[in-house]
């Protein structure tokens, strides 16, 4: 199972920073998803996946006794979850606004503050 | 009761929710926002007194015992660090009366700005580096809407930026949290610094400390992370760029202060060694970079990254003259950077620009100006005796003491060119006439209300004093640092006041 898990992480990293490289920022965005992803499976995964043994405690017992799965790995995915959830919303949003005010989702026509801080751009700030 | 601890997390937070209640009143907002920034400040005042007079203090979450539930732990190190947020976040409170516009104002600057503030406390505070990571998400999200809360082209086009790296770094830290979880089974940093010197795979070790240094180091902007900084914080209002270049890289160095000094020092010899080459490198990139630019907030950002290669040059010493240096100059660095900012904000008031080839002849308009930035920048130089020179000094002696004779040469060289930096930025803005035909936007102070110049001019007088008070007499100060380096260099001081009954 983790070795699945290992593949599938490597495939979602790989094309995450590959997607995050381009110019493009719809496919930032999309990079920046499969990273968030690729992050969650690992956590999962190298927590030790354990199948069928939910972390409840039995009735007439105090304790867990013998495997159980442990929970906290899938907690702190949870987070993530929500979280990255939050972030990516925000540059979505962040995006398309640039993209209205810029006219072009191009990363290479972005760097406007750049060049008027340097040269003489009538009207630059 | 300990439960005080929260305060500087909660109180922000609470002052927040109060203004969102008085979304449509701008007045009420900015009354609530003194006297909420007050508090908080006043609380970390009391809070630092507390500590330093009775020790490490625990707050366990919900009663449950260390190492199973978060916690929050105040050592001297996280109090210098809430105390002066509270300083930063006191000041920025009354330079945005002057200077925030009526737009940003309603679209929820004030409760933004309180958020941030109360994610900032709350990663200082965390003994728990999940929890850290939540915070860090807190006061990333509420500095992604500071940074394009306005919405002009070049706000954007820094944020996404400033959005895309940060993000990347939250992600590898995530990652780094969740390893460290599958091999040593704890988030509670006490508790994984009690666990990892018996973990048999020493390699494994240094690969987490490498994910962590590159996580905090993207936050932190060392070198070769820095690219979004520059990018991005020349490009809000004053207010917003000052309190972002005085407190958020630096919480990316405290938690390198915190992770460097507590859970990895298994291989010192190989982390510190690395953080030591990082520092130098982080120096002089930072300082070449303000060399080479002509604008007076992309030239003091370049300066943050310079600086920060100091605090990072004293951690990787791991001498307590070394650490005591660095705690040291993040105290006068975040002081100094925020009234520089301040200044700048003036300066663009009055003239309309922030290029260095349009402004000009502010000295022989507004001498006092002249004078308070002098201050902070001869400060920022390592001018005696200013702040800035106890700082470096501390740290170039701990250098020689560890006979990196490399590392004071970098630091040495590095502070003449930020000296020469200063004096440029002097030369243009203050000193030389300015050209007839850029004189056309500028307005003079007295065409400004009374109250909006009171407001502007109260932080950088205040900011400015502490540096001069610092320099004049930085003994409490340094002693203060002292301890706190002994604190972090005896890692069983902290695991034992966290862990107390759980071992």
């Amino acid at each position: 199972m983790e070795f699945v898990l290992a593949i599938i992480v490597g495939i979602l990293a790989t094309s995450a920073f590959y997607l995050m490289l381009r110019r493009s920022l719809v496919k930032v965005i999309l990079g920046m998803v499969f990273l968030g992803n690729a992050v969650n499976l690992t956590i999962f995964s190298v927590a030790r996946v354990t199948k069928g043994f939910a972390a409840f405690i039995p009735e007439n017992a105090n304790t867990l006794e013998g495997t159980y799965a442990d929970p906290l790995p899938q907690a702190l995915i949870l987070t993530a979850i929500v979280i990255g959830f939050g972030t990516q919303a925000f540059a979505i949003a962040l995006f398309r606004k640039a993209f209205q005010k810029v006219g072009d989702d191009d990363l290479d026509k972005m760097n406007s503050t750049d060049i008027m801080c340097n040269e003489d751009v009538p009207g630059g700030k | 009761m300990n439960s005080i601890l929260a305060m500087p997390v909660v109180f922000p937070l609470f002052t927040g929710i109060i203004m969102l209640f008085f979304w449509k009143h701008r007045s009420i907002q900015r009354i609530i926002n003194v006297i909420g920034s007050t508090v908080t400040l006043a609380l970390a005042i009391y809070l630092t007194w507390y500590i330093k007079t009775s020790g490490i203090q625990c707050l366990y979450i919900g009663a449950w015992k260390a190492p199973f539930g978060i916690i929050f732990t105040a050592d001297l190190l996280t109090m210098t660090m809430i105390l002066v947020s509270g300083i930063i976040g006191f000041a920025t409170a009354l330079y945005s009366l002057g200077t925030m516009d009526e737009t940003r104002e309603h679209f929820g600057y004030y409760p933004l700005l309180q958020i941030m503030i109360m994610g900032i406390n709350g990663s200082f505070m965390t003994g728990d580096l999940f929890n850290m990571f939540v915070w860090f998400e807190v006061l990333l999200i509420s500095s992604f809407s500071l940074v394009a809360l306005g919405g002009e082209r070049s706000q954007l086009e820094g944020a996404i930026k400033y959005v895309i790296l940060n993000l990347l770094s939250s992600s590898l830290f995530v990652v780094g949290v969740g390893i460290l979880y599958g091999i040593t089974g704890g988030l509670n940093m006490a508790d994984l610094a009690r666990k990892i010197p018996m973990l048999p795979n020493k390699g494994i070790v240094n690969v987490m400390a490498m994910f962590f240094l590159v996580s905090f180091g993207i936050k932190a902007a060392i070198f070769p992370l820095f690219f979004w900084l520059p990018a991005s914080y020349h490009t809000p209002p004053a207010a917003v760029s000052a309190i972002f270049a005085g407190m958020l890289t630096k919480v990316g160095v405290y938690a390198l202060f915190r992770v460097f000094t507590l859970i990895f020092v298994t291989d010192v010899a190989f982390t510190h060694t690395i953080i030591i080459i990082i520092a130098m490198l982080t120096m002089l990139s930072g300082v070449l970079g303000a060399a080479s630019q002509m604008e007076f907030r992309r030239i003091l950002s370049f300066h943050i990254i310079s600086q920060i290669g100091y605090m990072i040059l004293g951690l990787g010493l791991m001498t307590p003259l070394g650490i005591a240096g660095g705690v040291f100059y993040i105290f006068h660095h975040i002081i100094v950077k925020t009234n520089l900012f301040f200044v700048s904000g003036v300066v663009s008031e009055l003239k309309g620009t922030y290029l260095l080839k349009k402004l000009g002849g502010v000295l022989k308009l507004y001498p006092l100006l002249g004078l308070l930035f002098l201050i902070p920048a001869l400060s920022l130089g390592g001018v005696p005796p200013l702040s800035g020179f106890w700082a470096k000094y501390t740290v170039a002696v701990a250098a020689v003491e560890k006979s990196e004779y490399l590392a004071l040469a970098v630091s040495l060289f590095v502070g003449l060119l930020t000296l020469f930096s200063m004096i440029k930025i002097w030369n243009e803005v203050f000193w030389k006439e300015q050209k007839a035909e850029y004189a056309a936007e500028q307005q003079t102070l007295r065409q400004l209300p009374k109250f909006k110049i009171a407001m502007m001019f109260a932080p950088i007088i205040l900011l400015a004093a502490i540096t001069l008070f610092i320099g004049l007499y930085p003994e409490p100060f340094f002693d203060y640092a002292n301890e706190a380096a002994h604190q972090l260099l005896n890692p069983s001081v902290y695991i034992n006041a966290v862990l107390g009954g759980a071992q």
